[in-house]
């Protein structure tokens, strides 16, 4: 079975680079990098029969809070992944492949809850110990 | 209807960047009209300075993430042309080719997902997908065969990482490029029957008398290099662009506005301005394609400007495929290129329009000044001509029907204002 990991972010963002550290660190998966998790995501899963994307977030919970989106039982809730001005975000993305049928058949959408997303530096210690369990939790599933 | 009234547009949607529209209307008669650009201004200008001339590919690429290619040709031309190298055989036949990649997945981008939604009242393209599944899913592919080209020759889609001042640091064999065939071949049948969907939507009856510019080259349709030609009698080198242009600073924009010197009127550079100077240089079923549809050989309503970007992806294909189906891998991946104590100017057709680059390189090779000049930068006065000749005879419209109406027409022009801020938001006010 396929397993794909898609990490989206920017890491020259400081803890927008959540979802990359991820998918650069995870082993035992297909794991994609993504900037903007956009028309691109559809094409990565193509195939996959469990695919996981991590983004970053910023809901308001405290930094390092990891939010879990699982289609079709508990589908994304509006606003709380990142957006972005140059294309449509993830969420928007999975709506658009659940219209053309190209959803996969299990998806998890990981948002972590950002701290500081200001240029030039990696990650705030909650983001990065978020990513070292997140890693851990994708790679004994 | 009369009385005072103003529209304001705070965030445009669909456009790349952060910009804004504000519109005061009495009437018919529009008192005020700003395309307004908001997102910071970015600098790269600045930071160019002190830099190696090898280095300004990659820092430039980085203005743009769907028009890369743009940048770092004309920062590779200017170089060039500033330490008298020139590409030729299989090294400039590589150089078009990944720029034919970045066509396809810009114009994909811009025709299917962001402005045909606005002919068919769509809010979005993901909107648009419910009943137009299939159109969704070919603007998605096509989309994906333009990036594989850029993958294949730059590396990576987005901000390539692969190409350098005279030439590339690694070529693909003529076997990489096969490989490419059949996606292009469907490509080419997709972007046809595009050409002949988008020109059944509706179109406003609108028309004006544009001043084109674009580079225009003896045997080829333009696009990596050129002289720069226009409508009305320009015929000049690229390193003559300052000569017959000048940028000036106004308080709503944090782009600068380009004009046409002498004179300080407007201009329209893009795809329209491209076609309309260089129809006879379409490839065979790209022509054709257009004339089918019924465009005929000078495209002057904005709103078109849809069908010649569908027109412009067959051209793409039809080249890529000519491009590959000629290529023989170069014995060097780069050719030996060291601007010293010299100016270098470049200029090639992004998919927005023509990009200007001028660089002052000093003896040790390093750049001492660095002027950028974006599509969106020319376009913006275009843009505001063509919002004021818009407005008359639909200021009767609904604000939300006349906003719908006017953010459609800036989006004609494809803008990116993250590049043109090296900047949108509408506001109408009525009275």
């Amino acid at each position: 079975m396929r397993r794909v990991v898609i990490g989206v972010g920017n890491p020259d963002r400081g803890d927008d680079g959540a979802g990359i550290e991820v998918a650069r660190r995870v082993r035992g998966v297909d794991a994609f990098q993504d900037a903007t998790g956009s028309y691109r995501l559809i094409d990565l899963w193509e195939g996959a029969a469990e695919v996981i994307v991590v983004d970053a977030a910023r809901s308001g919970a405290p930094a390092g809070t990891v939010h879990r989106f699982q289609e079709p039982d508990r589908p994304l809730s509006p606003g709380v992944l990142s957006s972005s001005t140059h294309s449509i975000g993830v969420q928007d993305t999975v709506e658009l492949a659940r219209t053309l049928g190209r959803l996969p058949e299990r998806i998890t959408v990981y948002g972590i809850e950002v701290a500081d997303v200001t240029q030039g530096h990696g990650l705030s210690p909650p983001v990065e110990d978020a990513v070292r369990r997140l890693v851990e939790e994708i790679e004994d599933a | 209807m009369s009385g005072e009234r103003e529209i304001e547009v705070g965030y445009l949607a669909r456009v790349e960047g952060e910009g804004a529209m504000y519109l005061k209307l009495d009437g018919d008669e529009v008192l005020d009209l700003e395309f307004r650009i908001f997102e910071p201004p970015r600098f790269f200008e600045a930071f160019l300075q002190g830099r190696r001339f090898s280095e300004a590919p990659d820092i430039t690429a980085r203005i743009c993430g769907i028009c890369p290619i743009a940048y770092q040709t004309s920062a590779c031309n200017a170089m060039e042309v500033a330490a008298g190298a020139r590409l030729v055989g299989g090294l400039r036949d590589l150089r078009r080719l990944i720029y034919c990649g970045e066509w396809i997945e810009s114009h994909a981008l811009h025709v299917f997902f962001l402005h045909a939604p606005d002919f068919l009242g769509y809010e979005s393209a993901i909107a648009m997908a419910g009943e137009h599944p299939d159109r969704v899913a070919t603007g998605l592919r096509l989309k994906k065969v333009g990036n594989g080209i850029m993958t294949l020759l730059g590396g990576r889609e987005i901000h390539p990482i692969n190409v350098r001042v005279g030439g590339f640091y690694r070529v693909p064999t003529r076997a990489d490029l096969l490989a490419l065939v059949p996606d292009l071949e469907w490509a080419l049948e997709a972007a046809i029957e595009t050409v002949d969907w988008v020109s059944s939507l509706p179109f406003p009856d609108f028309e004006r008398d544009y001043e084109f510019v674009s580079l225009s080259h003896p045997d080829e349709y333009p696009i990596h290099e050129g002289r720069i030609v226009s409508n009305r009698g320009l015929d000049i080198g690229v390193d003559e662009w300052e000569e017959h242009f000048e940028e000036s600073h106004v308080a709503w924009s944090n782009a600068l506005h380009a004009r046409r010197q002498p004179g300080g009127t407007a201009y329209h550079v893009g795809p329209m301005a491209r076609y309309s100077l260089n129809f006879e240089k379409l490839t065979p079923r790209a022509g054709a394609a257009a004339l089918a549809a019924g465009l005929e050989e000078t495209c002057r309503n904005p709103f078109r400007s849809i069908v010649v970007r569908a027109v412009e992806i067959a051209f793409a294909c039809e080249e890529a495929l000519r491009l590959i189906d000629g290529y023989s891998m170069p014995d060097s991946p780069f050719i030996h290129a060291e601007p010293r104590s010299t100016v270098g100017h470049g200029a090639s057709e992004a998919p927005r329009g023509l990009l200007y680059h001028r660089y002052t390189i000093d003896g040790e090779g390093l750049i001492t000044d660095a002027h950028i000049v974006p599509p969106t930068s020319q376009n913006q006065l275009s843009i505001e001509d063509d919002l004021r000749a818009y407005v008359p005879g639909r200021a009767g419209l609904p604000d939300d029907r006349l906003q719908w109406e006017l953010e459609q027409a800036i989006r004609c022009y494809d803008p990116c204002i993250s590049c043109a801020t090296h900047f949108l938001d509408l506001t109408v006010e009525r009275q």
